[in-house]
């Protein structure tokens, strides 16, 4: 037996590559399932009516996918240049950051609601752009691999605030709890349905994921983007400044991810705490991947995730059956999703 | 000033040197035989996790110290069977697949320790590795205690440095990985089968970095929590480029690491008006600036990320 690379990726293989990592996935956690001793056709039941079922369940899942999509594309953004951006929940971190700090500005207060929520989005891409282009900073001038560097600072991020959120940030009014002061009112995303918790970043993320699409496909910056991550010295002999393009794919990459943290703060909690995220910016990379990069497929692969851990989570409470089972998915359907894209460009020769 | 004087005097900073260091030299040499073979290997975060968690259950499972350290080794033997299935052979992407495999040992770590231990106010504990004292070098004053009352796992860390250094520079097996790293087709031409030697070597590797995972709840620690391993493995990674893919130089790097790690720790608590955060950031810190002064000296294994297949360059 023996591998052969075929000509071209077979298209329609390609689209049908995801489908059948997350088949393979949840087949694999049937596994995991039984392993625990639970029935697994009502575990799937309780897993889709938790997260589809009800009202509820479907403006859950629509809200965990939000920062979800932003992180997705943060990824797919940045690995399409081959920049290996890890960092993305630092960057989540530093853009709730940002913008519970704006919202401390008193003049803030007295703005108008949509000047006020642009500026603090604004301010939270901007710290996430910060926190990347560190790294990335370091690959250029020293040759750092970025990789291990954008992993080390979001533990470094993450402990920047909690010295905030236990310090100058630090809300009075929380009994002693190390939490951020509230965003204030003005800065709040307005919800998009009553009696629950979807909120119109939603659309911010939606609209993030179409722009991108855009940009990738018809600009000229994602023309060098694209060539810079195939073939970085064919893209430099074509004239395309390898630091230059790599700079600004940082700051869309960073700026997505600091954006996600931006929008949950606004949306979602009103305050920063270190449990913010649910390693939102670790899921991104298994979206983008899912979404073998497209844009537009960040916003199915990112969909798939949070009906994963929204349902995942109803049915542990029915079932008794660990709700980290979702996380484990999640993490297999990135490895079937690489071994299924292999078979889109090889084929097994006996 | 004298507060640093007597922090730098005390045995208590010097002995943790060696206890903080260990799970870092089991790691370290785990991704430098990994490297050395041509491969990177990001799961170790996952696979420190999991060798954690797995040594920690089989103890409190009934099993021996021993046991859970082989226990470990071995899960974490699976991972990089799984790593090197799908680098080596089919010659994934190794970043993509290494974090993959981080994100599936971490959270299947987790996974099965809840089915194991139910929610819980209090996380179980066992009775760790107690310290094992030298007969005779651990009376030595000052230097006896350091270096030779520490646990049996530390003494084994200590050894397979040098078992390591021994087998890549001055056996055959060793030039043959490091042929498979620098130039896998001239190993090919030889008759050694590159990615079966590339493979051993990732599950060797990973071996190592279940065992420095399972050091945590065994001999540090008593227990096992969710997120314990705290980027340990990321440090590895680095420190590997700063010991130059040198086993020894490993050994040094992760002593250094141990010993800012035990001062910041000290210092601490004797510090006002310092948020102990800023502390806790150093090893990060450095671990990057480490990255900085290397960079440029760095001799990486030249096909370090090139998958290898017979007939294709």
């Amino acid at each position: 037996m023996r591998l052969e690379r075929r000509d071209s990726p077979a298209a329609a293989l390609t689209l049908l590559a995801p489908l059948g990592a997350i088949l393979a996935a949840l087949l694999l956690m049937g596994l995991l399932i039984m392993l625990a001793g639970g029935d697994l056709l009502r575990a799937y039941g309780l897993i889709l009516k938790g997260a589809l079922g009800s009202r509820l369940g479907i403006s859950e899942t629509l809200t965990r996918a939000t920062p979800l999509i932003l992180t997705g594309l943060a990824a797919a953004v940045a690995f399409r240049a081959r920049l290996w951006n890890i960092g993305a929940e630092g960057q989540f971190y530093m853009g709730a950051l940002a913008v519970a700090a704006f919202g401390m500005i008193p003049a803030v207060a007295s703005l108008p609601a949509p000047v006020a929520i642009l500026l603090s989005l604004i301010a939270g891409a901007v710290a996430g752009m910060i926190l990347l282009l560190v790294p990335l900073g370091l690959r250029l001038k020293f040759g750092v691999d970025e990789v291990v560097t954008s992993l080390l600072l979001n533990f470094v991020a993450v402990l920047f605030v909690s010295m905030m959120i236990d310090g100058a940030m630090k809300d009075p009014l929380a009994f002693g709890w190390p939490q951020s002061v509230p965003v204030p009112d003005n800065a709040v995303l307005p919800k998009l349905l009553s009696r629950s918790r979807l909120h119109a970043g939603l659309l911010i993320a939606l609209a993030a994921a179409l722009v991108i699409w855009w940009v990738q496909a018809r600009t000229v910056f994602g023309l060098r983007a694209r060539a810079a991550g195939l073939s970085p010295r064919a893209a430099a002999f074509a004239g395309v400044s390898l630091g230059r393009t790599l700079i600004g794919i940082a700051c869309l990459s960073g700026g997505l991810a600091g954006l996600a943290g931006a929008i949950e703060v606004m949306g979602v909690k009103g305050y920063v705490t270190t449990d913010l995220s649910p390693s939102y910016g670790y899921s991104g990379i298994v979206i983008a991947m899912l979404a073998n990069l497209n844009p537009l497929g960040v916003i199915g692969a990112a969909l798939f995730s949070a009906v994963m851990f929204v349902g995942a989570d109803s049915m542990s409470r029915a079932m008794g059956i660990p709700s980290y089972i979702a996380d484990v998915t999640v993490a297999l359907s990135l490895l079937c999703m690489l071994v299924a894209l292999f078979l889109t460009q090889y084929r097994i020769r006996r | 000033m004298s507060i640093l004087l007597d922090i730098l005097g005390s045995v208590g900073l010097w002995e943790a040197v060696l206890r903080i260091a260990t799970p870092l030299v089991f790691g370290t040499l785990g991704v430098l035989l990994c490297e050395r073979a041509g491969v990177l290997n990001l799961g170790i975060e996952g696979i420190m996790t999991f060798g954690a968690m797995l040594g920690w259950l089989t103890v409190h499972g009934g099993g021996d110290l021993w046991l859970g350290m082989l226990a470990a080794a071995a899960g974490g033997a699976l991972f990089g069977l799984l790593h090197g299935l799908m680098t080596v052979v089919l010659g994934l992407s190794q970043h993509v697949t290494g974090l993959g495999i981080t994100l599936f040992a971490s959270s299947f770590a987790y996974y099965v320790f809840r089915l194991a231990v139910p929610t819980s106010s209090s996380p179980p504990t066992v009775t760790p590795f107690a310290p094992w004292p030298v007969p005779g070098l651990s009376q030595i004053p000052f230097l006896g205690p350091v270096l030779f009352d520490q646990t049996p796992p530390t003494y084994l860390a200590l050894v397979l440095v040098a078992v390591l250094g021994w087998v890549l520079f001055r056996t055959p097996l060793g030039l043959a990985i490091r042929m498979a790293g620098e130039n896998p087709h001239a190993l090919d031409a030889q008759g050694i089968d590159p990615i079966r030697l590339r493979i051993g070597a990732v599950m060797a590797g990973s071996a190592l970095m279940g065992m420095g995972g399972a050091f945590l709840t065994l001999a540090a620690f008593n227990s096992f929590f969710p997120t314990m391993v705290q980027g340990r493995g990321w440090i590895c990674v680095a420190l590997v480029v700063f010991a130059v893919w040198r086993p020894g130089r490993a050994l040094l790097g992760a002593g250094l690491f141990a010993f800012c790690d035990a001062f910041q720790l000290r210092l601490q608590t004797v510090v006002d008006g310092v948020p102990y955060q800023l502390f806790l950031m150093l090893p990060y810190v450095l671990s990057i600036l480490a990255l900085i002064v290397m960079a440029r000296r760095a001799r990486v294994p030249q096909a370090l990320m090139q998958p290898y297949r017979r007939g294709e360059r």
